[in-house]
């Protein structure tokens, strides 16, 4: 049997080692934080135009992470590239000699993309966070000390983790990255958010991944009628997850490589 | 059950020695088998070439070896054990299947760091092997700018990491050039020298005949010879003598006073087994008999390999739906084919034909 460490240590090199890594995770944190900085900007400027509904409802915190709806694009490119990249490369073959137990190879492979999404994650959590609020302005912003911030500062993080984790599920179930990033960007970027949109099917809308997760971001929820609180989206969420990792499990376990 | 167990320690018994033991592996594609209940060994310490033309199951063979692919019914063993039962597998096998098996994004270096990481196999080790291929100098640039050949030394050198008793090489001179296909064979024939098993994968018996000590030749999925070289050759490389002269009925009766048996061939000349060129000249000088050929001939390898893969074809054609496999053991072929006719490559093609027009 491989020893666990040694396959962990493996694959830090493997995802060290390639430039898409920094790439992706460089524009996701960019993209994350400029975004919602630009999107703060606008708003302090325009509050006082805003409809009343509107600002009543306003949520600071969630409006500084206006930019992870396209941030979480470069995460699934990561995701992707990271299982992906074995198949498409003719890598696969050469791990599968190496280190033929094929849930240590795929969970290790995970484990370590995971544990780098998240602390990429955090970052960018944070500082699109701080970076939100200075620009909100004394009137409109809040602290981290506010009831919900944290949890859903924090949650930010944990979400943009869970994406990845689910990209890379779905890139060990359909092998070719172009397949899963056919798939995965306009699922979340276009089709999960017409289907959120439309009242006929918002109802099945909010428990898909992305839009059961985003909940945990929320702290002003007033109007807001879904059937489930920050926790029991991101638990939601959580499960689309599982589900895909062992569907990728399976499909490694028992497909030739 | 019980009956199973002693069977299968009869058979551990008898492979005691053997390094890689196939047993009845069988793959299929939907319809298609591609490979068809094989069954041999691959000893310690010799270069065995695996031999078959193109699509024979070759690769699939080698693939399911690796636990790769997941074979159909049967098994491989390792020592003994089950490829997913070794720990830290790139220190009993080393493989080259495919030089593209790589990140072309990643490093020669950081290749062989992670290989070498995932089986423990020390640092140092991917100097060394980096050294041994010749690609030191390159070892911090992307793989994908490699050529053909520098992508095959990567994955030799990949091979090699584990310092592994046993090494696998899939058509590991396709693609080269001259100077690599030589160096190819020199390390082949130097990690034989060191003690290791060398099981290597080629389509041409011309480059077998010059690297390999044990041939197992398959066709169509199926075993057609399991024998070494020297047997394959002693067997397979007949040499006569052609003759033809412009008194051919006089010269069949020469011969056959003479106690020679005189096969004729399809352009009126006559093959004869077992005489020199030379006593035969003296034997037609002492009768007055003019010639106008005498020629020493030597059936190459490749005729012979192709005679032999053309007949499974030819086989595997007539009798699709007969289940049993071609029954592993010494080589069926050449003791019950005549020797090779001298238009191999139009009887291939034919069958080839036959086959598609079915």
């Amino acid at each position: 049997m491989a020893v666990a460490s040694q396959v962990l240590t493996s694959e830090w090199t493997k995802i060290r080692s390639v430039r898409s890594t920094v790439w992706t995770l460089g524009i996701a944190v960019v993209v994350t934080v400029v975004m919602g900085a630009a999107i703060c900007l606008l708003v302090k400027n325009d509050f006082e135009s805003m409809p009343v509904r509107e600002r009543l409802t306003f949520d600071a915190t969630s409006t500084a992470f206006a930019g992870m709806g396209l941030g979480q694009l470069a995460m699934i490119v990561f995701g992707v590239l990271v299982v992906g990249g074995e198949y498409s490369t003719g890598m696969i073959r050469t791990s599968l000699a190496a280190v033929p137990q094929r849930g240590t190879f795929l969970f290790s492979k995970i484990a370590v993309a995971t544990l780098l999404a998240f602390v990429v994650s955090l970052v960018t959590s944070f500082v699109a966070f701080s970076v939100g609020q200075s620009l909100l302005g004394p009137d409109l912003r809040v602290g981290l000390g506010d009831p919900g911030v944290l949890r859903a500062v924090f949650g930010g993080a944990l979400y943009m983790t869970l994406i990845t984790l689910f990209s890379m599920g779905v890139a060990a179930v359909l092998r070719s990255p172009m397949l899963s990033l056919g798939i995965l960007m306009p699922f979340f970027f276009l089709i999960s958010n017409i289907l959120g949109a439309v009242s006929a099917t918002r109802k099945l809308g909010r428990y898909l991944p992305d839009q059961a997760g985003q909940k945990v971001m929320k702290v002003v929820t007033t109007g807001d009628d879904v059937p489930y609180g920050p926790w029991g989206g991101l638990g939601i969420m959580a499960l689309w997850v599982i589900a895909a990792l062992i569907a990728g499990y399976l499909f490694l376990k028992k497909r030739d490589a | 059950m019980i009956g199973c167990v002693q069977g299968a320690e009869a058979r551990r018994r008898a492979y005691r020695g053997r390094m890689i033991e196939i047993e009845g592996l069988t793959k299929r594609y939907g319809e298609k088998l591609a490979v068809d209940g094989l069954t041999f060994a691959v000893r310690p310490g010799i270069i065995t070439g695996f031999l078959g033309p193109n699509g024979a199951g070759k690769s699939t063979t080698m693939r399911m070896m690796l636990d790769l692919d997941n074979p159909t019914a049967g098994t491989v063993r390792i020592d003994g054990r089950h490829y997913r039962q070794l720990r830290d597998p790139l220190k009993y096998i080393g493989a080259l299947l495919d030089a593209k098996a790589m990140h072309g994004g990643r490093s020669a270096y950081h290749h062989l760091l992670c290989l070498a990481q995932s089986n423990g196999i020390p640092r140092a080790r991917v100097h060394q092997a980096l050294d041994t291929v010749g690609l030191t100098a390159v070892a911090k640039k992307r793989a994908k700018g490699f050529s053909m050949g520098m992508g095959q030394r990567l994955g030799i050198a990949a091979a090699l990491l584990g310092d592994p008793r046993i090494l696998m090489f899939d058509e590991p001179v396709n693609g080269l050039d001259p100077e690599g296909i030589h160096w190819i064979r020199n390390l082949m024939k130097s990690l034989a020298a060191q003690g290791r098993t060398v099981f290597v994968s080629s389509h041409l018996m011309s480059e077998m005949a010059l690297t390999a000590d044990h041939l197992v030749v398959i066709g169509q999925g199926r075993l057609l010879a399991d024998t070494s070289m020297a047997e394959f050759i002693r067997r397979n490389s007949r040499s006569y003598v052609r003759m033809r002269s412009p008194e051919h009925e006089r010269l069949r009766d020469v011969l056959a006073a003479a106690g020679h048996t005189a096969v004729p061939a399809a352009d009126g000349a006559l093959e004869i087994d077992g005489v020199s060129a030379g006593d035969l000249g003296e034997l037609a000088a002492g009768h007055g008999l003019v010639l106008h050929e005498l020629s020493p001939q030597q059936a190459s390898l490749e005729e012979a390999f192709m005679q032999l893969t053309a007949e499974s074809v030819e086989y595997h054609a007539h009798s699709d739906t007969a289940g049993p496999a071609v029954p592993a053991g010494p080589a069926p072929g050449p003791d019950a084919a005549p020797p090779p006719p001298p238009q191999p490559a139009e009887a291939w093609g034919a069958d080839w034909q036959r086959k598609k027009g079915r």
